[in-house]
């Protein structure tokens, strides 16, 4: 067993003078469903684990200034019973649904997936296309930062040694707007993403698109965007944007598929994520939620 | 570093001493005696170590004891101990379980789903179960008994 000390602090600003005396040697800590994990398997080897699951500053959910914010001790169980999130961010809430199970939901945050940010992170692309912004804040200062800047590496973003991330910040869309997330695992209930596709359609037919675990880090297609950019998909469109999307993303292969086969999925996963998302917008079907795959 | 830490379990308060780096699964198992929780994958993804933890089913393999001090823990023991057997005794009927060793942790899972949806349909028990695995049965048997569950709690309702 290794040797920590463990802090849960009441308070942010208990928190954050803990982090900046500690700094690299202390690890935050959420849900623990990843770091629990990384400690036991020695990859991280913290000498002080900051818990913050009780610091209520941080767990906020709610709609304000033309935004939802979500408070980094929410968990992906209660972002799925919102209402508000099923409403005003679909895609969030669809892709929420096929984290993990529910036993790891409960304690699962939407900011702690983000922080650990492995390539395949369930919420990496449903925010990046909804133009989220990343609050980070240490003893000195606060700092936003957009969702498509937040991620540097695999399993590296921009956070320092000496900062917590508070919050996520989510605009809300003017007007008609299909959102679409789709996942390629092995079954249901556990698995990764092998692929990992999220759209954005609005009524002026501009298109948001990233992919995720088909790289480095989770990334848009601004090329694939750019091609369907003020109209209707139509096949020929589809042809050109997925062109794109194939030039665009770089899939490795390993013990979950190979990288011929993720390949093929980008391809097909787009297909399907553009259907769904534009004819959400264009009629409320298929309910988000539903299997696109 | 060793500290004390409190919480309720199954209706009793209890007060251990552990370091921070102990699991609460093996506190619950080695030094409080709760035997339903289990070891089966230590990695999240069996549901065997299932635990309710303020009114949530989690995960008690992947927590630290020191992260439930102040908590309200409840595990089959306290089902036992409060007569909440219904959900057991239908298991039973249906034959849903083999060895057992996944039994506690489907319990729990069928009491959360039920406390939050009390008229679920079949897609909806996979999506409530799908983190519990069973290696004997084949799933049939459980979901079959979850299914008379409800329609036994809904004509009791009616
Ligand atoms: C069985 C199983 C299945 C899983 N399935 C999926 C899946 O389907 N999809 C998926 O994407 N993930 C999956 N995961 C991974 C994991 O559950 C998620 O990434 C989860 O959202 C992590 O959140 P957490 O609150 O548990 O984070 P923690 O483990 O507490 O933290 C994760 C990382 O973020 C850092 N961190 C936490 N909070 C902050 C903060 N406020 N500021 C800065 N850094 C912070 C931590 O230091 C740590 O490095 C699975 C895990 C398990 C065990
Ligand atoms: S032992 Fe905890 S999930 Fe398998
Ligand atoms: S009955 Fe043996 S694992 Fe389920």
């Amino acid at each position: 067993m290794l040797n920590f000390d463990y802090r849960r602090p009441e308070s942010l600003d208990e928190a954050l003078s803990l982090r900046k005396e500690w700094g690299g040697k202390s690890s935050l800590l959420m849900g623990g469903t990843d770091l629990f994990l990384a400690i036991e398997e020695e990859v991280r080897r913290p000498e002080l684990l900051i818990d913050l699951k009780k610091i209520r500053a941080l767990s906020g959910l709610e709609e304000k200034d033309g935004a939802v914010h979500i408070g980094a001790a929410v968990t992906y169980s209660e972002l799925i019973h919102s209402d508000l999130v099923h409403q005003k961010l679909p895609g969030i809430w669809e892709s929420s649904r096929l984290v993990a199970s529910v036993g790891i939901r409960n304690s699962a945050t939407m900011v702690g997936n983000i922080c650990n940010a492995v390539p395949s992170a369930e919420s990496a692309t449903p925010l990046m296309i909804r133009d989220a912004v990343i609050h980070i804040t240490s003893a000195s200062g606060s700092r936003s930062v957009p969702a498509v800047e937040f991620f540097t590496g695999p399993r590296r973003t921009v956070v320092k040694d000496d900062e917590i991330v508070t919050s996520i910040s989510v605009p809300l869309m003017k007007g008609k707007f299909g959102e679409s997330y789709v996942k390629l695992g092995r079954y249901r209930g556990e698995d990764i993403a092998q692929v990992a596709t999220a759209v954005l359609v609005d009524e002026n037919w501009n298109y948001r698109i990233a992919y995720g675990a088909v790289g480095p880090v989770p990334m848009g297609i601004p090329g694939a965007e750019a091609v369907l950019k003020g109209k209707k998909p139509a096949a020929d469109l589809i042809e050109k944007a997925k062109s794109e999307v194939l030039n665009t993303v770089s899939p490795i292969g390993d013990i979950r598929a190979s990288k011929e086969y993720r390949l093929h999925m980008c391809a097909v996963m787009f297909e399907k994520a553009i259907d769904a998302a534009v004819s959400r917008m264009e009629t409320g079907a298929p309910a988000y939620g539903a299997r696109l795959i | 570093m060793v500290r004390e830490i409190e919480f309720t379990l199954n209706g009793y308060h209890q007060k251990v001493s552990v370091k921070p780096g102990e699991k609460l699964l093996d506190v619950l198992r080695d030094k409080l005696g709760i035997t339903s929780a289990k070891y089966g994958c230590g990695k999240g993804e069996c549901g065997a170590c299932t635990v309710n933890l303020d009114g949530k089913t989690v995960r008690s393999c992947l927590m630290y004891a020191v992260e439930a001090d102040g908590s309200v823990i409840e595990t089959l023991e306290g089902f036992q101990r409060l007569g909440k057997k219904e959900i057991q005794e239908i298991y039973q009927k249906h034959n849903a379980f083999q060895c057992g060793f996944c039994a506690p942790g489907f319990i729990l899972s069928t009491d959360e789903l039920l406390s939050q949806n009390p008229d679920p349909d079949e897609e909806e028990i996979k999506e409530a179960l799908a983190g519990n695995l069973c290696r004997c049965t084949g799933y049939k048997n459980i979901f079959s008994a979850v299914k008379e569950m409800v329609e036994i709690r809904k004509g009791r309702e009616s």
